[in-house]
């Protein structure tokens, strides 16, 4: 029977740009790029190798976002995975993190899931807390932020290094994963691979779709509220030296006088 | 007053540092209540009740120490239950956060994560979020529910105000899911003797300029003639010259010290997200366009294989 992967991938602003907040205190995803989260490309890139593993194996790439989020599943697609989900909805402009992980589930279950890929973190939210929402509201074991991760016969398990420990962990499928950084360079997508995304299937749900409501989810149903937003004062410049010699004698003048010696 | 549950992290019975900072913000909020769980547990009413805690509830159970999360959501969904809590507050590390969005989720409410500063207000508590690689400060509310807080370590200091502290048994019964995950492995980290990299005072970090894990000496020679914890770009980890569970920046440890010292670090957006707010940063680097040079109170520009090994020997001179 084939292994059916959902990888949730979340389209971000690039974190190299100019990124602020809307006047509602959203993020404004107009005037930065945007581009698939590069954490989750970890993600996708431990699905294919899942997949090959397998004898039988389906990747689909889901996400949640506005239309260009649709680049995010395309950048998915060329790196390999077969077909991609994109829900979409103007009634979820402004959801938080519970609401975020109720449309997923909603939507991986309609897809059909043995085993759920998700990043360690998204790069622009950075809570690090969807996985954890996303194996609450499906009831199935929770098994994240992997270093290093493999299924067989129908149990997942993996190296999740805390900072205690490092611990080795084990679940039956259907499960939800989420891998690191240091689960292995993502690779890039080919020529062909491009070629190939062209022609993949990308199906558009909206809230109907999923039977959710749009009280549901967006700003208004959002559990959590922003007050304000300020961009943070920039620090005042400080002493700078050129190294003539006595640059280590500088600095530790400059310690002692901050009493840090 | 509302009591206030905060969830305390410990190892053993030894009460780590940022969940004693929580006690601080949490008599901001209410009285706290603190939960202590798996073995150690009663061990921890001590050094809680020194820091504010009316009450300590504790529960010891093989479930913690052999299941992922889980088991510690079943917990505090009943300290919730038992306690009707104004907030729940929890130290922000990775399975905090976990923990966390489980436990809001099971009651009904929202989550914020990795506050930096906690106030009372009518509308219940608000919370500070340093967001965007610490280029924007936020503040908001849980609208909904038992407002569930994760708050990062070094955004409170600690203090002294002693309370009761009385431990009380908690009653828990373990969820259909709670043995889902299994730990059937666990290597302890080994202790280097240095200061915990998210508690520290004082960070002293080496990127790609160490070009080395020998010349690694040179950054920890500087840390001990400070007292400091050691910390490293995710180049120098990437090369293998130092151990991933040192690494500052987005996808490595945040930290927020009083000193943050970078060697050979060039400032890339990334680790600027995990060491930007840091009270004072110093920066040796030889080239003096590097984005560090943005950031820091002092910089050097220099070569670190002269600059680092005479600011150790200074230290040392002037320490006696
Ligand atoms: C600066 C900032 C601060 C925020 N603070 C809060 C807060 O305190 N509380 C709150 O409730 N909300 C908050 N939000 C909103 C929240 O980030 C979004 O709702 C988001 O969709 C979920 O959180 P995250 O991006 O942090 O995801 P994380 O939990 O960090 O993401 C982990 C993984 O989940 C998957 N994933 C996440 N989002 C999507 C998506 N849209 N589509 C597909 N897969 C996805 C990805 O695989 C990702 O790697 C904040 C947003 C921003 C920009
Ligand atoms: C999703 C994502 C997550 C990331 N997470 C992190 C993270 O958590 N932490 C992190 O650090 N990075 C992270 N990065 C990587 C980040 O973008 C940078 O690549 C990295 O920080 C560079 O490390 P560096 O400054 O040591 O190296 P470089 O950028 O190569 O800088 C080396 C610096 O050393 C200086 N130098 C060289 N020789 C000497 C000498 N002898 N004396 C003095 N100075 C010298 C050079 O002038 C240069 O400025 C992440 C990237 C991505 C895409």
């Amino acid at each position: 029977m084939s292994l059916r992967i959902v990888v949730t991938v979340k389209y971000v602003p690039d974190a190299t740009g100019d990124r602020h907040f809307a006047d509602d205190l959203t993020v404004d995803r107009d005037d930065v790029d945007g581009l698939l989260s590069e954490l989750d490309e970890y993600a996708v890139e431990q699905a294919l190798q899942i997949a090959e593993d397998a004898d039988d194996a389906e990747i689909t790439v889901l996400t949640v976002g506005p239309e260009d989020a649709k680049d995010a599943l395309r950048k998915a697609l060329s790196m390999g995975a077969d077909k991609a989900i994109h829900v979409e909805d103007d009634d979820l402009h402004g959801t938080d993190a519970i609401g975020t992980s109720l449309v997923l589930a909603k939507a991986i279950e309609k897809a059909g899931y043995d085993l759920v890929i998700s990043g360690m973190a998204s790069t622009d939210g950075t809570m690090g807390v969807v996985p954890a929402l996303l194996a609450e509201r499906l009831g199935v074991p929770q098994v994240t932020l992997l270093s290093e991760v493999s299924v067989e016969d129908g149990v997942v398990k993996g190296r999740r290094d805390g900072d205690a420990a490092s611990e080795q962990l084990e679940a039956s499928l259907p499960a939800v994963v989420s891998v690191t950084d240091q689960s292995g360079e993502a690779r890039y997508p080919s020529f062909k691979g491009i070629m190939a995304a062209k022609k993949k299937p990308v199906q558009s749900w909206d809230l109907s779709d999923l039977d959710l409501e749009a009280e549901e989810v967006g700003l208004e149903g959002a559990w959590t509220a922003v007050d304000s937003a300020a961009a943070r004062p920039a620090r005042t410049a400080g002493t700078i030296v050129k190294d003539e010699g006595e640059g280590g004698k500088q600095l530790a003048e400059f310690l002692a006088g901050q009493k840090f010696i | 007053m509302a009591e206030v549950l905060v969830y305390v992290d410990h190892v053993d019975g030894a009460v780590r540092k940022p969940t004693l900072e929580l006690l601080t913000l949490a008599r901001r909020v209410g009285e706290p209540v603190a939960v202590a769980l798996g073995a150690g547990a009663a061990d921890t009413a001590a050094a809680l009740a020194e820091h504010g805690a009316v009450k300590v509830l504790t529960h010891d159970a093989a479930e913690y120490a052999d299941y992922l999360v889980v088991p510690k959501v079943d917990a505090l969904q009943a300290a919730v239950a038992a306690v009707s809590p104004a907030a729940v507050l929890i130290p922000s590390s990775a399975e905090g956060k976990e923990i966390a969005a489980r436990l809001a989720l099971r009651i009904g409410s929202g989550i914020i994560t990795d506050a930096v500063d906690l106030e009372a207000s009518d509308e219940g508590p608000v919370a500070t979020q340093s967001v965007f690689a610490a280029s924007f400060t936020t503040k908001s509310r849980v609208s909904k529910g038992t407002p569930v807080i994760t708050v990062k370590p070094n955004s409170a200091a600690v203090e002294a105000a002693p309370a009761a502290g009385a431990v009380e048994a908690l009653d828990v019964t373990f969820s259909a899911q709670a043995t889902g995950t299994k730990v059937t492995g666990r290597t302890p980290r080994e202790s280097t003797g240095r200061p915990e990299l998210t508690e520290a005072a004082i960070v002293v970090s080496g990127g790609r300029g160490v070009n080395g894990a020998e010349n690694f000496a040179l950054i920890e020679s500087l840390a001990d003639s400070l007292g400091a914890a050691v910390g490293a770009s995710r180049a120098a980890v990437d090369a293998g010259w130092y151990p991933h569970t040192n690494q500052v920046g987005q996808t490595g440890k945040s930290v927020s010290p009083q000193l943050y010292i970078a060697s050979g670090i060039s400032g890339a957006i990334q680790h600027r997200a995990g060491m930007q707010t840091s009270k004072t940063i110093v920066a040796i680097n030889k080239d003096a366009e590097a984005p560090i040079f943005d950031l820091v109170d002092y910089g050097v520009v220099g070569d670190l294989f002269d600059v680092v090994p005479q600011l150790t020997e200074e230290i040392k001179v002037r320490k006696g």
